[in-house]
């Protein structure tokens, strides 16, 4: 983690710049007058004329302590911003996951199994379709349509009334009605891929001889398939789980501005176009140690479901 | 048609299996594969059938038809498959198998309970992530009333039976915690666990060392008296037919040639097929060396003296070392001009380490590999550099086990055979296609094939056109790592004797690595025999192979099954006991 946070503070440096030239040149655009001496002022107060090891370690230091820094953008503490963002990620990014779970593992056992049938190939071109189709245009489709013919606004996460309003049973309904549209755009995005990894798997595993031992003590095809290739073309599958988190974080900026989301994919970009750098520094450093967190998942789940992997 | 009603109305009488016109096709139309193709036969209550035949014959698939688990697209077309269980034989009515749906409940409770199958492949043959028990006591629960705990005390009992040691233990190992033999063992436990009437074994110790065989014939025969079970063997290896038939059917090409008693197929067989399968093994059981003038001088090619190959301990992640494992354990030897030498041995024993060694694909840890190079100066290619390697190079060549693997299949056999020429830069253009064309030739293979790729030739051929690439370069040695094994019988003595020949022709000498004690018996005049990286008897072929001196040899000569359905050699085999302590070397 060491390594990763050096990284993350070197890469979030590189851009040429820092907070106070965007923020100047925003001013700058919005007619406003920034003097050099404004500008100097400022970065002496936020520290950023110090050398750039000294400010990798002021904020580390901090970071250990719990304290992410201050966003200068949103004048705010980096922690505060980062709870309910993230928060509201897992959330989505978890019932994604599921859904698209939900949507590739049956898909995918069926697709293998009545391989060549016409249901197979509508599933794979619906498959290909959603993979090559960007989600955002989906997400921009759906919105229309849900306009149009439910007259409902589905933007956001929340309606105006409940979005700053505490927790409440209400606000958590609010956020379900208001989170199917883009767990949907989302999962059937990720299930796409996932559909084509487990039809690809089981195959390789229907013809293995085991099943065939299998199919002649007298099973059931249905429970010999859930029990042997099934179960086996799984292993492949949960090692995926590593990259879905980050992958859902990152990879969902678009679909989350179209939708105007308050998950951590639009602060992430807004941060870094900003160069609010202990922000994004932390978002950077979060999504890594989910990353690490999802692989580590991963292996323990694949160690439980694996025993040639326990031995080894 | 009469017969047919008469057996019928008599009963079931001997008869547990009556096979009748079986068709199984692969596909619908007219370009359907008929992998079975109006076969008959009938399997004896209590007795021993086996089917034999090359691989594509039908007899796996003959096999597969009779539980309905034929993979798709293949389908049983036509035919009847009688089954007169305990049941049908009070009734008087025989349940005809293949009129059940491949899925129907009828034909579930059949498989693995009346009867039961076993395969080749042990290791992919059971689930790599379930634990034995798991896999035995399923079988147990599916067909009969018994509650988890009862299941697994039978599975124990039944692990018992086939001999695995300490089996409260084993039965919560996974497969890959079994060596070969006992995942097989597993494999006939599960088989068993239901009682089963009949007992269908495909292939089931083609994959398995000879000694080990041995242990699975003669458990299968033992259990086979024990339950009274009947046994449908399936197999291509004649000498195991020899040893366990009642009655031998021969397939060829979906086709029953020949079906009778045993003594009858071996001693007076009606068809030319059945003549020329029988004949390739018992030619095996003599040396083409006696026929032919020897080829062997007293000049000195190879001198292997004291070679060691080991492999250090390796650490595991949690600090646990493990043994170094001697891979190659002071081995010497000799190898003559225009010798034949065998190098015998079961998986593991380092056969293949040895050859390894010996062209420096591998390393050796230490010793000496004496070569004398054809300009007679000795060098010793234990630490010979690279261009003095590549000299010798030349002069020994390997030929590889899988004749399919072992080619490039996007190359044309042209390519193939040229590119050594091509690589040491001894032939180019015009000259290089005459001197492929002439290597073709030399083996058997007309010049005109030099356009065509590897996937137009059978296996025979391959191996054929592995060994042209290997002359090329006109080597003085050839070393044959299992160059017959993946081929079928009939092919093997074909390769040996092209081998015999271009040694006479070329004056080549060999060293054979094999597990097949036949296949040395036939070719080499003199034979080392390893054991857990030992060579622990060298002589004479012809005296190792009938009064070996040493316990493992005894133990592994008296383990191959031979051709005379009389003299079951398995059942007073001699076993070797170190086989019980693995890792204790012999003294």
């Amino acid at each position: 983690m060491f390594l990763v946070s050096l990284t993350v503070f070197v890469l979030i440096q590189l851009p040429p710049g820092d907070f106070v030239t965007s923020w100047a040149a925003q001013a700058a655009a919005a007619g406003e007058e920034v003097t050099p001496a404004m500008m100097e002022e400022m970065r002496r107060r936020f520290g950023l004329d110090q050398p750039l090891i000294v400010q990798y370690f002021a904020w580390i230091g901090g970071v250990v302590r719990g304290d992410f820094g201050y966003s200068f953008e949103w004048n705010a503490p980096v922690v505060t911003l980062l709870g309910e963002r993230m928060g509201l990620t897992l959330v989505v990014t978890v019932s994604t996951l599921i859904l698209s779970w939900c949507i590739a593992l049956p898909v995918g056992i069926y697709s293998a199994v009545r391989r060549y049938s016409l249901l197979d190939y509508s599933f794979t071109f619906i498959a290909f379709v959603s993979l090559a189709v960007p989600g955002f245009l989906i997400a921009l489709i759906l919105m229309y349509m849900s306009v149009k013919m439910f007259n409902a606004d589905v933007t956001g996460l929340f309606s105006p009334e409940y979005a700053n309003a505490p927790w409440s049973w209400g606000r958590v309904k609010d956020l379900l009605a208001h989170m199917w549209i883009p767990v949907i755009i989302l999962g059937t995005e990720a299930s796409a891929s996932l559909i084509r990894i487990m039809r690809a798997n089981l195959i390789d595993q229907l013809h293995m001889p085991y099943v065939v031992t299998a199919r002649a003590k007298g099973l059931t095809e249905t429970k010999l398939l859930l029990k042997y290739p099934v179960r086996i073309a799984l292993n492949p599958f949960v090692s995926t789980l590593g990259w879905t988190v980050p992958r859902l974080v990152s990879g969902a900026v678009i679909v989350s501005i179209v939708l105007n989301m308050p998950i951590a994919g639009p602060m992430l970009m807004q941060s870094l176009l900003s160069q609010d750098i202990y922000l994004s520094g932390a978002f950077l450093l979060l999504l890594c140690l989910m990353t690490v967190i999802g692989t580590l998942l991963s292996d323990i789940l694949l160690v439980v479901l694996d025993p040639r992997i326990r031995v080894q | 048609m009469a017969d047919n009603v008469n057996t019928n109305s008599r009963g079931a009488g001997d008869v547990i299996l009556d096979v009748r016109n079986l068709k199984t096709h692969f596909g619908d139309d007219d370009k359907a594969v008929r992998a079975v193709d109006d076969i008959s036969f009938k399997l004896q209550r209590g007795k021993t059938l086996c089917i034999v035949g090359e691989s594509g014959s039908g007899k796996s698939v003959t096999a597969r038809s009779i539980l309905q688990i034929v993979d798709y697209p293949g389908k049983i077309y036509g035919g009847e498959i009688l089954y007169w269980g305990d049941q049908q034989v009070k009734s008087g009515q025989p349940l005809d198998l293949a009129q059940l749906h491949p899925r129907s409940k009828q034909i579930r409770s059949i498989r693995g309970h009346e009867i039961a199958m076993i395969f080749q492949e042990p290791m992919t043959s059971l689930s790599p992530i379930h634990t034995i028990g798991s896999q035995i006591s399923e079988a147990i629960l599916l067909h009969q009333n018994v509650d988890k705990e009862e299941a697994r005390a039978r599975s124990i009992e039944l692990l018992r039976r086939v001999e695995i040691p300490n089996p409260a233990v084993a039965i919560d190992k996974y497969t890959f915690e079994y060596s070969g033999g006992m995942r097989q063992r597993a494999m006939i436990a599960m088989a068993l666990a239901c009682n089963p009437k009949i007992l269908i074994a495909d292939e089931p110790t083609t994959a398995l060392d000879v000694t080990t065989q041995a242990e699975i014939l003669a458990l299968i025969k033992e259990l086979q008296q024990a339950y009274g079970m009947s046994v449908l063997f399936i197999t291509h290896d004649m000498g195991v037919v020899a040893e366990i038939a009642d009655e031998i059917g021969v397939m060829k090409n979906g086709k029953m040639l020949e079906f009778g008693p045993a003594e009858q197929i071996f001693y007076t067989a009606q068809h030319d097929y059945t003549k020329e399968l029988i004949d390739s093994v018992r030619k095996l059981e003599t040396s083409a060396r006696k026929a032919r003038k020897s080829t062997i001088t007293d000049k000195k090619l190879l001198e292997v003296r004291n070679v060691s190959k080991i492999y250090p301990s390796r650490k595991s992640f949690l600090g646990k070392a493990s043994d170094p494992f001697k891979a190659l354990d002071n081995v010497s030897l000799d190898l003559y001009e225009g010798e034949n030498l065998g190098i015998v041995g079961e998986s593991g024993s380092g056969k293949t380490t040895m050859g390894n060694c010996l062209i420096r694909v591998l390393e050796p840890t230490s010793g000496e590999i004496l070569f004398k190079k054809s300009n007679g100066n000795i060098s010793d290619l234990a630490k010979a550099g690279k261009s003095e390697l590549r000299q010798v190079h030349r002069e020994i060549r390997m030929v590889f086990q899988d004749p399919f693997a072992s080619l490039n299949p996007r190359m044309t056999i042209g390519q193939i055979v040229g590119e050594p020429l091509l690589v040491s830069g001894l032939a180019s253009g015009k000259e290089l296609r005459e001197r492929v064309g002439k290597l073709l030739e030399t083996v058997g293979i007309p010049s005109a094939a030099m356009e065509r790729y590897p996937h137009a030739f059978s296996g025979g051929q391959r191996q054929r056109i592995g060994i042209a690439r290997s002359l090329a370069l006109n080597p003085r040695l050839i070393i044959a790592d299992e160059a017959t094994s993946a081929l079928d019988v009939t092919l093997r003595s074909q390769v040996l004797d092209l081998m015999l020949d271009l040694q006479e022709k070329l004056g080549l000498s060999y060293i054979l690595i094999s597990h097949d004690i036949g296949v040395i018996r036939y070719f080499c005049d003199r034979v080392a025999v390893m054991y857990k990286g030992q060579i622990v008897e060298t002589g004479e072929a012809g005296l190792i192979c009938s009064t070996p001196e040493h316990p493992y040899t005894k133990a592994l000569i008296s383990a191959v099954p031979g051709t005379h359905p009389r003299d079951k050699r398995i059942v007073n085999r001699h076993r070797y006991v170190a086989d019980a302590a693995p890792g204790k070397a012999v003294a």
